[in-house]
């Protein structure tokens, strides 16, 4: 998969060649969160600005909003998690995806690589 | 996080438990993830570190007597060996905490919330006569609970019949080499034990526990646990201000068992008739009713939630709710605010869920 970039609220992005952004939630924020119960995504081909709130992801712990890391109209939404909500917590990288963005210009400025998102993470765990 | 920790802190750190700030103890919140642990105690057993709550000793001449006219509940009912759910108010009935009183055959022991721990001490010594002295066990004494159909099947006793002790009662024992006293008490709705154990070997009963097939829960599959079956938490559902008949605890109040504190304004507050009442809720939605989300009845404002969670095991969101008086009986569709706008939820009667307690808790009235 193509390399994976991270926002300070715990969202991945990954593009792949043909502009199609994959987007979820980091393995730190679901362990933060506990077990995932429901997320709210939006539909398909509604249109998100970086930064944007796209959805709500709500835990036994507490509900958060999902903030997109890139630009671009929803082409994709993750069904399988209206059954299986816990592929976030077990899979968050893989079957736990939550949209996919076909984007609209380049991946924005201000995200962090892998390196500086794990930076950051160390100084908030607990 | 700089938070108090207990004995058991390195069974928790080895076991790759998430620890969380709880009234100012470092504890876990989980180890695996909800469902799994709230699985172990609803269908094999589960082991719960509540060595944060505060364990005090209530000794010399008169602690009968002095705690009798401190807790709601008939003390002169309680046997040696037994347990008593309680409860401590204020002369105005609001609750200063709910407890568990634990009368050994030479010694009144009490538990209380772990927030509750300087409040409840300070409560009681400024009440107590010379002669009564309150003791801070809590150190020198950890709790363990085991909880779950399977707890007495797990639970590694020696000379001690654990069959014969019933719901609320206790014994002496040895618990895996150790000695211990075990009452079959809990917060889950399940049959089980709760372990008073000394501090220095509380690692290596958690240990044989696990050994013996417990599974290590946090307090998140606690939380959803004492919810189904019913439990009131201090702090969510009644607080200071609320007073038992509020909180749906009125069964522990024995107004005719003689003088307690509050005794005068449950009184009054009984003949008068509850203001407000604790119900209940139920949703199809997954959205969570969280503490202080307004419940309404048509376009009227009714009340709020005062604890809610999704449940894995009954697989629907469950609350309680403080709601007007005989406004939302069983069978009413109430509105409730959630996180992305109004959820719809029915009001149902309490527990959600019976686990396998031995026998159920009084009747509630």
């Amino acid at each position: 998969m193509a390399e994976r970039y991270y926002t300070e609220t715990h969202e991945w992005v990954a593009v792949d060649d043909g502009a199609v952004a994959t987007i979820g939630i980091t393995d730190f924020a679901q362990a933060q969160l506990g077990d995932v119960v429901f997320l709210e995504l939006p539909r398909v081909g509604k249109l998100l600005e970086a930064g944007d709130s796209f959805g709500v992801v709500e835990s036994v712990k507490a509900a958060s909003d999902l903030y997109s890391p890139v630009a671009g109209a929803v082409l994709e939404v993750n069904e399988s998690l209206n059954s299986n909500p816990e592929q976030v917590n077990s899979d968050p990288y893989g079957t736990g995806w939550l949209i996919k963005v076909q984007l609209n210009g380049d991946v924005g400025q201000g995200l962090l690589d892998e390196g500086g998102y794990k930076a950051m993470t160390e100084g908030q765990s607990h | 996080m700089a938070g108090r920790r207990t004995p058991l802190h390195p069974q928790h750190l080895a076991a790759g438990a998430r620890l969380v700030d709880f009234a100012g103890w470092e504890m876990p919140q989980q180890y695996t993830s909800v469902r799994e642990e709230q699985e172990a105690v609803r269908g094999g057993a589960g082991i719960f570190d509540v060595s944060h709550m505060g364990r005090y000793e209530v000794r010399g001449g008169g602690a009968a007597e002095f705690l009798q006219g401190m807790v709601t509940n008939d003390l002169s009912r309680l046997g040696p060996n037994r347990a008593q759910y309680n409860l401590l108010c204020r002369e105005d009935g609001g609750i200063v905490d709910d407890l568990v009183v634990y009368r050994t055959p030479d010694a009144w022991l009490v538990v209380v919330n772990a927030a509750n721990r300087d409040k409840d001490m300070s409560w009681l010594r400024d009440h107590a006569p010379a002669a009564v002295e309150i003791v801070d066990r809590s150190e020198e004494l950890s709790l363990v609970a085991l909880q779950g159909p399977r707890a007495q099947e797990v639970l590694p006793a020696e000379d001690v019949e654990v069959d014969a002790i019933r719901y609320f009662g206790m014994v002496s024992g040895v618990v895996a080499g150790i000695s211990a006293l075990l009452s079959r008490t809990g917060y889950t709705g399940e049959d089980g034990f709760e372990l008073f154990l000394p501090a220095a070997d509380a690692g290596r009963v958690w240990d044989a526990l696990v050994e013996a097939g417990a599974l290590p829960c946090g307090l998140a599959a606690r939380d959803v646990c004492r919810l189904e079956a019913g439990l009131r938490l201090y702090g969510s559902d009644m607080d200071d201000e609320t007073n038992p008949y509020e909180a749906g605890l009125g069964w522990t109040v024995k107004l005719k068992k003689g003088p307690f504190i509050g005794r005068e304004a449950l009184q009054r507050a009984r003949e008068a008739g509850p203001r407000r009442e604790l119900v209940g809720l139920r949703s199809a939605d997954r959205t969570i009713p969280r503490h202080g989300a307004a419940v309404g009845l048509g376009d009227r404002a009714i009340g709020s939630v005062t604890s809610g969670t999704y449940s894995f095991w009954l697989q629907c969101a469950i609350a309680m709710a403080s709601v007007e008086a005989a406004a939302a009986p069983v069978g009413t569709r109430v509105d409730v605010e959630t996180r992305s706008g109004e959820g719809v939820a029915e009001v149902v009667s309490m527990p959600f869920y019976r686990g396998s307690v031995r026998q159920a808790a009084p009747a509630q009235s």
